[in-house]
Parts: structure tokens; C-alpha cells; sequence
């Protein structure tokens, strides 16, 4: 594909709903400003209703903006109707067209736009090869699997050559291991093509299998931007700490600093951690811990009594109690590990720069 | 917050829409001028119909005791069929849904469901007079009474019971289908017996249903037209009385305001059955059953049950089969044998038969595609888009479900018969076949409506946003994807259309002018001149036009019907 790629700009952007019930108005999106580079992969992330949809039907042209102005490139495309619009969605249901076959329902938006029969042949075959789905073009829709229909989802917006493409939760319906494979195929074709993409989904390992970018949003705003792992160890508030991966909040008020390092007291215990730009002594902060950083151990640490130890498997699960704190760890491989027993007493520790000051 | 931009940006995106605006404007246009006007020109004329404004007119139509005795007459026939019809209905759907009943039994109740959609409304009026009147077989030749007397109250109620319970038979029937199985099984597991359970889970989850069934039928039965008409003798309804008040008084507003209160009654009910009613339905009825029921085989549940509802589906039947035997007979009542064809030898040398069947099936034909269409485009509107104006086209196109075919009659006369607004704009209009073909329109286009927008909500939205998506404009998404989706329903539309049409009364007896023969026209004057055997060929070749458009149509769908393949994912 020798197509220029362009880059989508959401400028200033909020969409108010009325509120059904009450009759009230209310933010969907409210003053959102975006930059997504040519031929990224961005990926939406929020939970339901924090307007990531919205988001993107406002791009896609379902939808259209209270404020602000939405480029496609240089060019603002708020009064265009989807159909004028040079995006692709590839819906959360599929969407295709059952009363079509395969290839025609891949066929239809170049028919569209009256491209020759044969290149039409061509470039659906084309498509059809690099989604895996050769042979497939005779059949009905209805025929195919749940991934099967993903792929002709996709292969369908592909062949129209889009700038952007679009997903809406395109694999919410599928089960788990082919959620896996597909997120796979679907991060290789766009490489592959070197398309932009645009992702709205709410499973947090999909965003971070998938994304350059991850957009977590929050109540119709941008919580925070940013790579997989900016927002894993860097999270700017407890909410994306707490969406993304799971995590512990000690809290505590800082008493000096040793080493270079902030001392904090914690439950009436010393902590040393990994400081950041701007603390000041005397002021309460948060400390956003892993359940994978921290392990458990018969000496030092902070002091605590377990209330849960859990085998999974691939680890033990601990719930551990911190003064009036309850903390979730993970150990990994606890084959070769003391396994803690409820009520044991022991100590809580995790590498200083393993915790992340909000 | 102001909501002012993202309404300026969808009013530009629909301006950017050419078809979809013409088709916008035109349907509005359209429901103004044919459904609303007629009716605000019936207010109009009850107010000022005497040259000054004010409520001179009602006052005169109250001080009548016909009037007042008609409204009485109306409620209390409507009240009753409305029960009648709706218990009727409840337990033929519960027979069907609950009982294992023979193959024989489950095909009288496919025929006594199929037969009010095939026949004339007024065909089981005619049955009852050649059964149970003064000439008729069973009270006269049976029993040998001679001075039996079916016309009136209990005439009209028995005609119209017959006529609107598979109505109820069908809408209960779909409402307990969606009662989850595992409910009743759970009371039965905690010691309630089938009884107590029908009576403790079933029927307090219908009871909403019910009222709804009842209600509908409520409505049916006053705005029927053509059973009171033949079956009420001097028992006169609002319909009857109106229509009397037209062509025996000359008294235009004095019939418009009689109208306007029909209406008024209608509207009513309408708006209860619609707004509180529906909705309850399906708050209390919402979810598939998750599995088959186990059917009731039980002896003494199922002998009596069947036995009942076996007798009245023959009943039935036997009543509707009356009409085409009665049509070979030499002489109702008297003489039985030989059969004879010359009462369809008469009507074709003698009474204008060909010119009536070519009348009334050129302009159905005419009328039901365009009906199938624009019911459709208004489903695809209501369901799929979004655009101001789309309340108003739902609300005046459901509206007109709840508005009686003689007050609509009375509406164009009033309406059109001068132009419109008496301005002599559209003049021309009246006393055409294309009033006539507006008319059936008007009639026919809320059911298809509703079943348009029925089989449209299955539809997941997206699919047709993928296919605008992909670049293709409102015209081309609805003729690429919505269309082909709801062939069947299209199809459904378009046969009931035109039967609807083929076999209407009320409305049109009122416009038709003398250069159309209708064949409805036909039998309800053959029938009040006496002349049943004549009203029973016209309605026996009727009966085999509609019967045949529906065959041809289960044919067509069994053949080429896409949506059944679609579904069975």
C-alpha cells in the first residue's frame, strides 16, 4: 500500500449525552485533545462508559462532536458523513453482511466505489491471503467461526485501504485463547500494511499486547497517555495504577531523605523508597506497589500477618496484613519457595526503586 | 452545555444526504396531508361547522338520543367481545403452548389463525344470518324455529368475538412462549399443583398481556364497521350511526363531530394500550424461555382442554365454510340440491362481477406495494436513523392504527371533497381511484409499519453502520443491506397490504364514487338487500383471491426466502 499515512488529531473534543433518567446532560467526552501518529497503534483503554467508544465513533462520524474539531490529517472532517470519511471500523459483532459470501461481503466497499471487476478480484484475494483465509470466499458468513468472521471483519476494512483503521472491541466475543491468537494477527497485519490504528477495548492485557500508545480514559477524560510501560510503572494517579495491572497503595507521610532515597512512615514503620521530582518532607504520599515486586521473608521488612495464601498454579497469592494496610502479593514459582501459612507473622519487602511514588 | 454543535454537524451530514432528505420531506408531506389533515379538518368542521365557533354542533349531537344510544350500544358491545375474545384467546394459546395436542387439533388452530387474515371482515355476519337467522339451517331447518332473530347486541357480539379472538390467540400465544419454563417448574417443585400453579405464576406474569389483548380488541370492535352494519339491525354503533348520519341525514358537521368523538374514544384506549400496557407487557415478560416446555400429557388436563377448543376451532371453520356453500346452493334456506353455479353466472352476466374484481384488485395491487414500501422506509427511519423529525413520522404513522376507518372516510369527505381547505387545491383528487389508493395506504401502512419495525430491531445496528462505513450512502445501505435483511417481512408486508386492501369497507364506502365497483361494496349491498346468495358468491371468489395471494406468497418464501437461512447461525 503506496497510500500517504495520516495521523488523526482530536482537537478540544466533548460530546454531551442527555441522561435518559434524569433528563440531564452530561459529559461523554469532555474537552479531549489527542495526537495519534501516522501508522501508531493507539489503543483506547477505560472501563464501560468512560467514553472511549464515543471517542471513536466521533472519529468513525457515527457521532457527531459538541466541541472542538477532529482532523484526518491536515483536514477537519466534522461535518463529513461516515460514508465520506476515509476510515475503516472493524465492528465488536462483526458486522458483516449475511446475505453475502465471504468475497462479497470483502467486494463491497471497493464495488462502492467502482473499482474494475478485476482489480476487485485481485485485491480480495489479496486480502483474503493475508488474513489466512484463502478458499474461504464461497461461503456464508454464517458458516464461519467466531475468528473466521473477525478476519473477514478485518480483511473487509483492509481492502478499502483506509488511513485509519478502527476497532470497537473487535474480540469482546470471542473466548480466550483465540483472543489471544487473533490480538496477535491483528498487531502483524497492521505492521504488515503499517496502517494507523485506532483501539477502543477494556481488556488491559489486549492494550498492552497490541499498542505503541495506550489512552487511558476515565469519566470522559484522558486519564493518562502513554507506552505499555510508562503507564504500567509510571501511573500519574491511584485510578490507572489501580486499572491497569493490580497494585497496593501504602500511604504515609515522608520524614527525611538517606541515600538519595525518600524515607516515609508507613504504619508506624520506616520505608526507604525511590523518590520523585518535587517531594517535600512533611507531606502524605502514596506508594503504588506490584503484587509481583514484593516477596515475603522470615527477617526484616515491614512486619505483617498473612490472611490468605492461595496456590495458583504459576504462584501463590497472599493477602497480607500492613498495620491497618492490606497488601495482595504474587510469588512466582513457589515451588521452590517457603510457602506462609494464614496467621504466620513475617516482613514485607521489595527492592527501594521497585515502588512507584504517586 | 449546549448541544448546539453536534445538532448543527448531524443537520449537515443529513443535508449532505440528498435521497434521504426528498424521502424525509416527502413522508412527512405525505402523513401531514393524508393522515392529520383529514382529522384536523374533522375538528375544524365540528367547531365551526355552523358558521361560528364554538360547541353548537356537539350540543345538537348530544340532545340526540340515537347519538348517546349509539355511544352506549358501542361500549357495551366492545366491552364484552373485548373479554370474550381475549378469555377465547388465552385459552386456545395456552392449549397450544402448554398441551400436547394432536396433529389433527394443531391444524384446525393453524386454519382458525390464518382464516380472519384471509376473509372479509364482515363474512362471519353473513354465516350467522344463513346459520341462525329467520331462513337459517340450524334454527329453521334443524329446530325448526321460524322467528329467530340474530340481528343486534348479541348478534353483533358473537360475529365479532369470532372474528377478533385469533388475534388474541396470537399475540397470548407469543407472550407465553416467553414465559421461562423453569419459573413454572420451580412452583410445581414447591408442592403448587398445575392449577395453582396457572393461577399463582401464569397468569399473574399474562395479566398485563391480557389487558393488552383485551384492549386492542376493545378498539377493533368499535371501529368495526361492516358486522354492525349487516348484523345490527336497528342496534346502531358509532360506526353505523356516522356513516347513517352521512348518506340517510345529509348532516356533514353533525357527522364529523360524531367522528371526532369515535375518535376521541378510540384515541383513548390507543394511548393507554400503547403507553402503559406494551410496556408493561414487556417489563414483565422480557427474556427468551431458556429451553423447551415440558407439554402437559396429563389425561384430565388435556382430553377437556382439547375437546373444548376442538369444538369451537370447527365451529369456527364451519362458519366461514358456510359462506362458499352457501354461495352453490339454488335457494338459501328453502332449497338445497342440485348445487348450483348460477349465482356466480349471475354476478358476472348481471351484477357487474368482472368490472368489480377488476376494480377492487387493480387498485389493491397498485395500493400494496407502495403500502410494503413506505412502511418499510418508515420502519428503516424509526429504527436505524436518527434526525428531528423522525418522533413526528412514528407518532402520526402509529397514530393512525388507532383512528376508525369511517372516521377516516369522513375526514377526506370533509377534506377533499372541496380541495383542500375548501380552497379547491387538490379538488380533482376526490371521486378518483387515487383517493381510493391513498385510503388503502393509510389503512394498511401501520400494521406493516409495526411489523417492519418488529423485524428491523432484530437487526443489529452495526451492520448497517459497517456498510455506511464502507462508503455507502442512506439509499445504498437501505437498498444493499435493509431491504435484502427483510425480504420476508417486506414480502409478509406486501400480501397483507394488498389483502387488507381487496377486502376493506369502512373507509371506503364512504368515497367510492359510482365509477368504481368494489366487491366489499358489492356484498354489503347484496347482503342488506337480502340477497345472501349473491353477497356469498362475491365473498367466496374474494375469499379464493385472498386465500391464493397467500398461498403464493408462503410459496415465493419457501423458495426464495433468504432470512430463514440467515437465522438458523
Amino acid at each position: 500500500m503506496d497510500k500517504i499515512k495520516k495521523g488523526v488529531r482530536l482537537d478540544h473534543i466533548s460530546k454531551i449525552y442527555q441522561d435518559p433518567k434524569t433528563g440531564k446532560d452530561f459529559y461523554a467526552v469532555k474537552d479531549t485533545s489527542l495526537t495519534i501518529e501516522p501508522g501508531s497503534f493507539v489503543t483506547l483503554l477505560g472501563p464501560s462508559g468512560c467514553g472511549k467508544t464515543t471517542t471513536l465513533r466521533m472519529i468513525a462520524g457515527f457521532e457527531s462532536p459538541d466541541e472542538g474539531e477532529i482532523y484526518l490529517g491536515d483536514e477537519p472532517i466534522n461535518a463529513l458523513t461516515p460514508n465520506k470519511r476515509d476510515t475503516a471500523m472493524v465492528f465488536q459483532s462483526y458486522a458483516l453482511l449475511p446475505h453475502y459470501n465471504v468475497f462479497d461481503n470483502v467486494a463491497y466497499g471497493l464495488k462502492l466505489r467502482k473499482v474494475p471487476k478485476d482489480e476487485i478480484r485481485e485485491r480480495v484475494m489479496h486480502i483474503l491471503d493475508l488474513v489466512e483465509l484463502t478458499g474461504m470466499e464461497g461461503r456464508m458468513t454464517n458458516q464461519l467461526s467466531g475468528g473466521q468472521q473477525q478476519r473477514v471483519a478485518l480483511a473487509r476494512a483492509l481492502v478499502i485501504e483506509p488511513s485509519v483503521l478502527l476497532f470497537d472491541e473487535p474480540l469482546s466475543n470471542l473466548d480466550a485463547k483465540l483472543r489471544v491468537s487473533m490480538r496477535t494477527e491483528i498487531r502483524r497485519i497492521q505492521q504488515e500494511v503499517g496502517i494507523t490504528a485506532i483501539y477502543v477495548t477494556h481488556d488491559q492485557s489486549e492494550a498492552m499486547a497490541l499498542s505503541d500508545q495506550i489512552i487511558i480514559m476515565n469519566k470522559g477524560v484522558v486519564a493518562q497517555i502513554g507506552t505499555p510501560q510508562e503507564i504500567y510503572y509510571h501511573p500519574v494517579s491511584e485510578f490507572v495504577a489501580d486499572f491497569i495491572g493490580e497494585a497496593n497503595f501504602l500511604r504515609g507521610k515522608m520524614t527525611g531523605t538517606e541515600n538519595g532515597l525518600a524515607v516515609l512512615d508507613i504504619e508506624g514503620e520506616r520505608l526507604a523508597v525511590a523518590p520523585r521530582e518535587g517531594m517535600s518532607v512533611g507531606e502524605e504520599y502514596t506508594v503504588v506497589l506490584r503484587p509481583e515486586s514484593a516477596a515475603l521473608s522470615d527477617e526484616g521488612g515491614l512486619p505483617c500477618t498473612v490472611e490468605l495464601s492461595c496456590f495458583m498454579g504459576s504462584y501463590q497469592n497472599y493477602h497480607v496484613r500492613v498495620g491497618n494496610t492490606l497488601v495482595k502479593l504474587a510469588e512466582n514459582d513457589p515451588r521452590s519457595k517457603r510457602i506462609y501459612r494464614v496467621g504466620e507473622k513475617c516482613g514485607l519487602t521489595f527492592a527501594p526503586d521497585a515502588v512507584h511514588v504517586l | 452545555m449546549a448541544r448546539s454543535q453536534s445538532a448543527a454537524l448531524d443537520r449537515k451530514k443529513l443535508m449532505a444526504d440528498p435521497i434521504m432528505v426528498t424521502t424525509i420531506v416527502v413522508l412527512i408531506t405525505f402523513l401531514t396531508l393524508f393522515i392529520l389533515y383529514p382529522l384536523a379538518i374533522l375538528l375544524v368542521d365540528s367547531f365551526v361547522g355552523d358558521g361560528s365557533f364554538g360547541f353548537g354542533i356537539f350540543e345538537r349531537i348530544f340532545a340526540m338520543p340515537t347519538f348517546t344510544k349509539a355511544i352506549t350500544n358501542t361500549l357495551k358491545v366492545g366491552f364484552l367481545v373485548g373479554i370474550l375474545s381475549a378469555l377465547l384467546g388465552l385459552l386456545f394459546a395456552y392449549v397450544e403452548v402448554y398441551v400436547r395436542v394432536g396433529k389433527f387439533v394443531g391444524g384446525l388452530f393453524k386454519v382458525v389463525s390464518m382464516l380472519p387474515v384471509v376473509s372479509p371482515p364482515f363474512v362471519l355476519s353473513l354465516s350467522m344470518i344463513m346459520l341462525f337467522g329467520k331462513s337459517g339451517i340450524i334454527t329453521r331447518f334443524l329446530l325448526g324455529i321460524y322467528d329467530n332473530s340474530v340481528y343486534g347486541f348479541w348478534g353483533i357480539a358473537v360475529v365479532q368475538t369470532l372474528t377478533f379472538f385469533p388475534v388474541c390467540y396470537m399475540m397470548l400465544k407469543g407472550l407465553l412462549k416467553n414465559i421461562d419454563p423453569s419459573l413454572e417448574e420451580a412452583a410445581r417443585d414447591m408442592g403448587a399443583s398445575r392449577w395453582k400453579v396457572f393461577t399463582s405464576v401464569t397468569l399473574p406474569l399474562m395479566l398485563p398481556g391480557l389487558g393488552n389483548a383485551f384492549l386492542v380488541t376493545f378498539i377493533e370492535s368499535i371501529a368495526d364497521f361492516a358486522n354492525p352494519m349487516l348484523i345490527g339491525g336497528s342496534y346502531d354503533t358509532l360506526a353505523t350511526t356516522i356513516y347513517l348520519q352521512i348518506t340517510g341525514s345529509y348532516d356533514k358537521p353533525g357527522a364529523a363531530a360524531m367522528a371526532v368523538v369515535l375518535l376521541c374514544i378510540t384515541l383513548a384506549m390507543f394511548a393507554v394500550q400503547k403507553y402503559y400496557l406494551e410496556r408493561k407487557t414487556a417489563a414483565t415478560l422480557t427474556g427468551k424461555a431458556s429451553r423447551g416446555r415440558m407439554l402437559i400429557e396429563d389425561k384430565s388436563v388435556k382430553v377437556p382442554l382439547t375437546i373444548l377448543c376442538g369444538l369451537a376451532a370447527t365451529f369456527v371453520i364451519l362458519m366461514y365454510l358456510c359462506v362458499p356453500i352457501g354461495a352453490f346452493f339454488p335457494t338459501w334456506g328453502y332449497k338445497f340440491f342440485p348445487l348450483t353455479g348460477k349465482w356466480f353466472k349471475l354476478i358476472f352476466t348481471r351484477y357487474h362481477g368482472l368490472q368489480a374484481f377488476w376494480d377492487s384488485f387493480r387498485l389493491s395491487l397498485i395500493s400494496a406495494p407502495i403500502t410494503a414500501l413506505l412502511s418499510m422506509i418508515i420502519s428503516y427511519l424509526v429504527v436505524k436513523r436518527s434526525f428531528k423529525s423522525k418522533g413526528f413520522i412514528e407518532a402520526v404513522s402509529m397514530l393512525a392504527m388507532a383512528v376508525p376507518g369511517t372516521v377516516l372516510g369522513v375526514g377526506y369527505i370533509r377534506g377533499f371533497s372541496a380541495g383542500v381547505f375548501r380552497t379547491g387545491f387538490l379538488q380533482g383528487l376526490y371521486g378518483t381511484g387515487l383517493i381510493l389508493i391513498i385510503v388503502f395506504v393509510v389503512r394498511s401502512l401501520p400494521t406493516g409499519t409495526r411489523s417492519g419495525i418488529s423485524a428491523l430491531r432484530q437487526i443489529d445496528k452495526s451492520i448497517e453502520e459497517s456498510a455506511y462505513d464502507m462508503g455507502a450512502d442512506s439509499f445504498k445501505v437501505f437498498m444493499t443491506v435493509t431491504l435484502p435483511l427483510i425480504k420476508d417481512s417486506f414480502l409478509s408486508g406486501l400480501v397483507t397490504a394488498f389483502v387488507r386492501s381487496i377486502t376493506a369497507i369502512s373507509a371506503i364506502i364512504l368515497l367510492v364514487t359510482p365509477q368504481f365497483l368494489l366487491i366489499t361494496v358489492q356484498i354489503n349491498e347484496f347482503a342488506e338487500k337480502g340477497s345472501y346468495s349473491l353477497a356469498c358468491a362475491f365473498a367466496t371468489i374474494l375469499i379464493v383471491i385472498t386465500y391464493g395471494a397467500v398461498l403464493l406468497m408462503n410459496l415465493f418464501m419457501n423458495h426464495f426466502g433468504t432470512s430463514k437461512k440467515m437465522k438458523e447461525d
